[in-house]
């Protein structure tokens, strides 16, 4: 057995900066990484367009607060957003001084850019891999610290709690096949979100909502799980992200007369060049929509993968797009066969992000003692009811550092866990493994039957546009498969890189994220943010200005509310 | 009309229960747009639940998916079926790189060579954060950029030939995030990164420059080994000839 | 620092065959341009044993230069010659790689870089031809 003083599951960007955040408090201070891959295939490498901060004077706090607020409908703590403006900056600066290669201004500057739903340009960028920079940048330079040991390829199998605080994780060691138990006086979970719940995303295979699951399943609530983000614009079939910045640099949607039909929605009027906040560069949640909107008007293309309309970026000319999007032109290039420098790209809303998630205070502390989680594995809230693009990568970065920070200050002032009472945790967790998947008979249901049973009834009943009928059926649906489930047929018994028992964890996971999410759904009798109901169509202050707790019963979710914190901007109607 | 189909003929390797890798052939439904990693997913689901192999982000940016195809390093993900069809595909797993099992190959070696090229901005002096950043113009940003963009995907130690017959050797990727420190104008730490010059570093590279070949995001690491040949022949020269001067 | 690595007794390692270099055309090239400095070598050898005969006298001279007539030897010379412009065009070809040329903003592709060298070389070449022939007559 190791023992540590932080546990961090998951190393991509949160979980990657809140190891070096602690190691900075103290080379005393022993942290673990355990993540189910090497860290470099953590899913922040495929985020691309940038990353935002108040870095410029035309720019304020104030003004990044209030773009974060109005774009999460109002559902956003706003003492969580103030922290987050006010200290990304630094965070990303703290980055450029770690290596980060930042796209520059010819002065040698950090250059910014326009983001959907931002005000004024203050997304910084490194061409359009952003994430991929990021994560590097983070990786390679946790190497510099000796107190960071990593767990590569151990997948998280359960938070190990006694006496009401957490000591620690199992794992089951992917080279071994058996359960490792890494002790820890704190554990941060950076596991990221769980969009393969969903069948058409532009998620990583990866992301199951491990980490999500487990604090479930430990007594946390999952807040806010029904805001889930439709990326406007994913390419056909298999969902890659065209990044945002394509729009941020200019790029037009348009219908199939080739008419940019944002204009009909409110957020005209059109322009040549981008005017911050309006037609392609307002927020996510209302573009999707009026996609689907145009899409029930008959004015999309129809093709083998179903509706998709164009993304046209031949006005930008080949040079802007070789020097600001080279990676969105080879993304198209390569999986639709089109060049965006003389056609356009098609593409279509597909899931994204999940605003909701572990519920968390502002210093990414969880209702468990001695649990902390960070990314978009947690829910603070920062993003509310919609998150804007390039908050996302820098929440990473502001609430990576919290959790480190306040975990390692916690650490200090603990003991470590007895060692008897994990042993005997650890021995029920084996046993429970083994009985349900490690030495499982028989059975007749496959794997990815179930998996692609689950996608289907999440697309339909808690897709963009939901109501009451179709939720209910999703929820009945999803508890179907969680009894079909224990009947599931695992062909590999080897012990070595077993991934079959791999795929199978994560379907567990999977089924108990997607019933918090189709229930909160279900109990939200309001439209906010990405959460549109055809029932009841209207935002409902009075009634559901609050956060949705999820709490995990054997009958399945057990939801209730938390009010939201305001502190300087009263909520207004949401208009671009 | 049945639908058309292609033959995948895949590594198999079961430690303990297998004294040597074996080959087991597949037939996978040919669609027009799959790539090899789409077939590799369908064995999975719906034929052999028992084949393992690395993937995540399906799109070319994580480097998890690397195999030998046709006994060319690629990552599965960007193999497209077509580009075969209708001729039978091998898959295995990338070669120089003990097998853990199926297609899945042991990294850690790779990863110990990283972290000894010392991969992070080494500086005599950091600026406080409140002060801004490092300015760098895009043309100093242009002279490292092409090296930043490894996803450490392990095609280029697969197709060099050094590394496969001798092990110890630093290898392309390796060199290559050690020279895009060395050339970042913020970085002042290239003394330090001597793992580069030594016997084991760019000198066992003869310049069969495969790896520049197959590397799917053009870093061009037999570049970034050349020239640091180059460059730690000049700075030898200039200790030898003026060691008074400042490096 | 790692905390978790395979079992290295349940690794198969596979073993790479001495004939590694006939497995693929680009190794096989790469074993030509290897074995081109073999053959530039020992026509250096031949040369300079040929200048050394030069101190010896007119009759020695002669006398070796008749040896290095005969068809053997010409064969030789053929195939060292071929080797030494391989070796050369790929001696060219990994300077552009070498030293990266740049004009103002943009890259001057390698091809360009190589031809140019290459160019050189054949101007370089016939100046010493012409040279020699003016020298002769």
């Amino acid at each position: 057995m190791f023992t540590h003083d932080i546990v961090i599951v998951g190393g991509g960007g949160a979980g990657l900066r809140a190891a070096i955040a602690a190691a900075e408090m103290s080379a005393k201070l022993s942290i673990a990484i355990v993540s189910k891959v090497y860290p470099m295939r953590s899913h922040t490498v495929s985020a691309e367009g940038g990353t935002a901060a108040v870095l410029r004077d035309f720019d304020s706090l104030d003004l990044h607060a209030k773009d974060t607020i109005f774009g999460a409908d109002f559902l956003a703590d706003q003492d969580a957003v103030e922290a987050f403006v006010t200290e990304a900056p630094g965070e990303l600066i703290q980055l450029e001084h770690w290596g980060c290669p930042w796209s520059r201004d010819p002065d040698g500057r950090v250059s910014v850019r326009s983001f959907g739903g931002m005000s004024v340009d203050r997304t910084l960028f490194a061409a359009d891999k952003t994430g991929f920079h990021l994560l590097h940048t983070l990786f390679q330079t946790s190497l510099k610290y000796d107190n960071i040991i990593r767990y590569d390829e151990c997948f998280l199998t359960s938070l190990l709690v006694d006496d009401g605080k957490v000591c620690g994780v199992t794992s089951i060691n992917l080279y071994t096949g058996r359960v490792e138990v890494i002790a820890g006086k704190t554990v941060i979970l950076c596991t990221g979100g769980g969009g393969r719940i969903f069948p058409f995303t532009t998620n990583a295979a990866i992301n199951t909502g491990d980490g999500m699951a487990a604090a479930y399943r430990a007594g946390v609530a999952l807040k806010d799980m029904e805001f889930v983000q439709y990326h406007p614009t994913g390419l056909p079939g298999t969902g890659i992200l065209i990044t945002e910045a394509s729009r941020g640099e200019g790029g037009w949607l348009k219908n199939k007369d080739g008419y940019r039909y944002l204009q009909d929605y409110g957020l005209g009027p059109p322009t040549d060049k981008p005017t911050h906040r309006k037609m392609e560069l307002g927020p996510r949640d209302i573009l999707s929509r009026c996609h689907m909107q145009e899409l029930a008007k008959g004015r999309t293309f129809e093709g083998p993968y179903g509706h998709y309309v164009h993304l046209d970026l031949r006005h930008l000319g080949e040079e802007i797009i070789n020097k600001k999007l080279p990676f969105v032109r080879e993304l198209a290039s390569k999986y639709v066969g089109i060049d965006p420098v003389y056609e356009p790209i098609p593409v279509r809303p597909v899931v994204h992000y999940m605003m909701g998630g572990i519920s968390t205070d502002i210093n990414a502390k969880t209702s468990l003692a001695g649990l902390y989680a960070a990314g978009e594995t947690a829910c603070v809230s920062l993003n509310g009811a919609n998150r804007l693009g390039s908050n996302s990568l820098t929440e990473l970065l502001v609430f990576g550092t919290r959790a480190g920070r306040t975990a390692a200050a916690y650490a200090t002032t603990i003991a470590a866990p007895a060692a008897a009472a994990i042993d005997a945790l650890a021995a029920d967790e084996q046993r429970r493994l083994d009985r349900q998947f490690l030495r499982k008979d028989g059975g007749k249901e496959r794997i990815a039957t179930i998996r692609q049973e689950m996608q289907q009834a999440m697309e339909e009943g808690a897709g963009i546009y939901r109501d009451e009928q179709k939720m209910e059926k999703t929820c009945k649906t999803l508890r179907t498969l969680r009894e079909r489930f224990k009947d599931i047929v695992i062909e590999d018994r080897g012990s070595t890189f077993n991934t079959e028992v791999m795929t199978a964890f994560e379907l567990d996971f999977m089924l108990d994220v997607a019933e918090a999410v189709a229930n909160s759904a279900l109990k939200r009798r309001e439209s906010r943010g990405s959460h549109t109901r055809t029932d009841f169509s209207k935002r409902d202050d009075e009634n559901f200005l609050k956060h949705t707790l999820a709490y995990r019963t054997p009958d399945g979710p057990r939801i209730e509310y938390l009010p939201v914190t305001i502190t300087r901007w009263q909520p207004e109607e949401r208009k671009y | 009309m049945a639908e058309p189909t292609i033959t995948l003929n895949v590594t198999r390797y079961r430690p303990g229960q297998d004294q040597a890798p074996t080959t087991q052939a597949y037939a996978v439904p040919y669609k027009q747009d799959w790539v090899v990693l789409d077939a590799l997913n369908h064995i999975k689901d719906q034929i052999d639940g028992t084949l393992s192999y690395r993937w995540s982000c399906r799109m070319g940016v994580c480097g998890s998916c690397g195999m030998m195809v046709n006994g060319v390093p690629k990552l599965t993900c960007a193999a497209f079926l077509r580009d075969y069809y209708p001729h039978e595909i091998r898959v295995e797993p990338l070669v120089n790189f003990p097998i853990i099992r199926d297609l899945v190959i042991d990294m850690s070696d790779f990863l110990d060579k990283l972290k000894s090229v010392k991969p992070w901005i080494i500086r005599k002096e950091e600026k406080p954060v409140a002060q801004g950043e490092y300015l760098q113009t895009p043309a100093e940003l242009e002279a490292f950029h092409q090296f930043t963009q490894c996803i450490n995907c392990m095609l280029c130690y697969a197709a060099c030939p050094v590394y496969g017959v001798e092990p110890k050797f630093l290898g392309p990727a390796a060199i290559a995030l050690g020279y895009r420190y060395n050339m970042d104008s913020r970085d002042q730490g290239k003394e330090q990164r001597d793992v580069i010059g030594n016997h084991d570093g760019i000198w066992d590279c003869t310049f069969v420059g495969e790896c520049s070949v197959v590397c799917p995001k053009d870093v061009d690491p037999a570049a970034a080994i050349q020239r640091s040949k180059v460059d730690t022949t000049k700075n030898w020269f200039q200790s030898i000839l003026m060691p008074w001067g400042e490096r | 620092m790692s905390g978790t690595r395979p079992d290295p007794s349940k690794l198969y390692r596979p073993k790479i065959p001495a004939t590694w270099w006939l497995r693929k055309k680009s190794y096989f090239l790469f074993m030509l341009r290897e074995l081109s400095s073999v053959f530039i070598a020992l026509f250096l050898l031949v040369y300079l044993y040929q200048i050394y005969q030069l101190t010896r006298g007119p009759e020695a001279y002669v006398a070796f230069s008749r040896r290095l007539s005969s068809p053997g030897w010409i064969f030789f010379n053929l195939i060292a010659l071929l080797f030494a412009v391989y070796h050369s065009v790929t001696w060219f070809q990994s300077t552009a790689v070498v030293l990266p040329v740049r004009l103002g903003e943009r890259l001057v592709p390698r091809q360009i870089v190589t031809a140019l060298h290459i160019g050189a070389w054949i101007v370089v070449s016939l100046g010493v031809l012409i040279l020699f022939l003016a020298l002769k007559g």
